[in-house]
């Protein structure tokens, strides 16, 4: 029996182990060590430069901007997400149930979509002259509203904005009025009863008991928000543009290491949003709770 | 029941609930599903359409559907062998990830011995590390063992990435499985081998399923991977090549066939959710409620 059980856990464990060190571990720790060279992908040639990479990624204004996008997309996604979806949620507690479940079914539907897919159709959407969005304003009179969405700088980040937070609101529905239906329904009648309005019972009995899955929310929203490369790098002009509008660090990254063979700048790239990301998880994690949640 | 009987001691309140002729929440509600639906509609109907009828009258339906565009997007276009490679990669990724995955989780579960933890935590930890850090060692990782490009290769990364998640999901399930089963099963003279595969693979079904259906849609719509991994058009998998076609079809103005490239890709994803839709939505949003 005992041989048994070596030999069971040895089976059951050295293989995935094997693919782990391998694909995940070896390569997030050279990451940190490239970061560190000024390597041009010839093997054996990496010259140790020490902070210079670093120093260089303060000066560089296009990682600079991705910076600053990926900090309002940072900002402006959970946000505007978990208030659309928490809206929604509890108006469809109120609702007839079989309503709400074809509500439920088609807002969730966005959630299983590639990006990719939903980064070409958007840009169906935006396009300027045949775009379902222009098209529609003009056709109700709202013409002077239409804009090259994507061109324009002023409106091309707004525009990756309204994807992202497009796509993902359905599932924070579903997720959000879950959670409320786990409330007891006598919380409820007890604040109707006493007298309590609809903000009222929102904000003092509902917020507070769906405030673990308000805070995964803004955990896997974030990390989508420090991501958001696929939108960019399918939807947007350049990619990144105009002139650095929608750039964002993970297509600085791809461009630096993949166009440009500079792979060691690249890895400095990977470490700074390594430690947002780190941060982010950090901050939501000591702001409260086990993080035995799930997903996004 | 009580609050019924009791209603009439309390008056104010209660009429407010009885007739809530209110409309802002059936509206907000509807928008939003037309916000949802429109432009998925739209590219559905724009599928069907010419390209002089796409140009030119948008909001339109088309005068007759033209078919032939979902014909030139399968073949042409190359949409079809896009959708083979995913289903090869994406299959055989899933197939190996969930056994991996659940023999760690359970090993990891159920079984104490030294640095049991330690491993726990290096998977769970790399969960936390955003992938584009690894991208650059990746690729070269991948290129020494002569992997890039091939389906061996992204088959074998998928797995690294996924299995992670898999194991602290179905660590957690395995630990909550009652023990008196298994050891009954021990008694019985089974090996520990067939108690994982014939009774606690069994019980672990609904985490099975969460999972699984998680980890399809998420190496189904993965882009980054393959985007830098697997360079060779012809194995291209959809994301990708959807992507590539956007491209290049935007210069030859085909949009008519871009439509419906983008309507057979999600269109599988349409048919799967149509059916399985309740158990998706649990699936996905599993264990954030627990």
């Amino acid at each position: 029996m005992k041989h048994g059980r070596w030999r069971f856990l040895l089976g059951a464990l050295v293989p995935a182990l094997v693919l782990h060190v391998v694909f995940v571990l070896s390569p997030y720790a050279q990451a940190f060590w490239l970061s560190l060279t000024d390597w041009t992908g010839v093997a054996g040639e990496a010259q140790f430069v020490g902070a210079d990479n670093y120093v260089r990624l303060g000066g560089d204004s296009l990682f600079l901007d991705a910076v600053r996008n990926n900090a309002l997309l940072l900002i402006v996604v959970p946000l505007v997400t978990i208030a659309i979806g928490l809206f929604l949620a509890s108006m469809l507690r109120t609702s007839s149930p079989r309503l709400g479940q074809g509500y439920r079914i088609v807002y969730f539907f966005p959630q299983l979509l590639s990006l990719v897919v939903i980064a070409v159709l958007w840009g169906f959407v935006y396009n300027p002259n045949t775009g379902l969005l222009n098209s529609g304003l003009r056709a109700i009179g709202l013409g002077g509203l239409a804009h090259s969405w994507l061109a324009e700088p002023a409106f091309a980040l707004i525009a990756v904005m309204a994807v992202l937070v497009w796509s993902s609101v359905g599932f924070y529905v579903v997720l959000f009025s879950a959670a409320i239906e786990g409330i007891p329904r006598e919380l409820f009648e007890a604040a109707l009863l006493d007298g309590a309005g609809k903000w009222a019972t929102f904000f003092r009995v509902t917020l507070p008991l769906v405030r673990e899955s308000v805070q995964v929310a803004f955990v896997y929203l974030g990390i989508a928000a420090l991501d958001a490369f696929a939108v960019v790098q399918v939807m947007t002009v350049g990619p990144g543009g105009p002139d650095g509008a929608t750039e964002v660090i993970g297509l600085s990254l791809y461009r630096t290491a993949f166009t440009y063979g500079k792979f060691g700048y690249a890895s400095a790239m990977g470490v700074a949003l390594f430690f947002a990301t780190l941060t982010l998880a950090v901050l939501a994690l000591r702001s409260g709770r086990k993080e035995r949640l799930e997903l996004a | 029941m009580t609050l019924l009987q009791t209603r009439p001691s309390v008056d104010a309140p209660a009429p407010v609930v009885i007739k809530r002729t209110n409309p802002l929440p059936g509206l907000a509600m509807f928008c939003w599903a037309v916000v949802t639906a429109l432009p998925l509609l739209w590219a559905v109907i724009s599928s069907f359409k010419t390209d002089d009828e796409i140009l030119n009258s948008p909001w339109s339906l088309p005068a007759s559907p033209q078919w032939d565009n979902w014909a030139r997007a399968w073949t042409a276009a190359s949409i079809g062998r896009y959708f083979l490679n995913s289903l090869i990669v994406v299959g055989s990724a899933l197939v190996l990830t969930m056994l991996l995955g659940s023999l760690v989780a359970y090993a990891l579960a159920r079984y104490e011995f030294r640095g049991n933890r330690a491993i726990y935590y290096t998977f769970v930890a790399a969960m936390f590390f955003p992938v584009f850090l690894a991208l650059v060692p990746l690729f070269f990782v991948v290129q020494q063992l002569g992997l890039l490009g091939t389906y061996a290769g992204l088959i074998l990364v998928y797995t690294a990435y996924a299995v992670p998640f898999t194991v602290f999901f179905l660590h957690s399930f395995f630990r909550t499985l009652p023990s008196e089963i298994a050891e009954a099963a021990f008694l019985d003279g089974c090996s520990h081998g067939a108690v994982f595969f014939r009774v606690m693979l069994p019980l672990a079904r609904p985490g099975l399923v969460a999972v699984g259906i998680f980890n399809f849609l998420g190496l189904w719509n993965q882009y980054l991977l393959p985007l830098v991994l697997n360079p060779d058009p012809d194995r291209y998998v959809l994301a990708q090549g959807l992507a590539a076609l956007s491209v290049s079809q935007g210069y030859r103005s085909d949009w008519s066939g871009l439509f419906a490239g983008l309507t057979i890709a999600m269109l599988p994803v349409l048919i799967a959710y149509v059916a399985f839709q309740r158990h998706i939505r649990a699936g996905m949003t599993a264990g954030a409620v627990k």
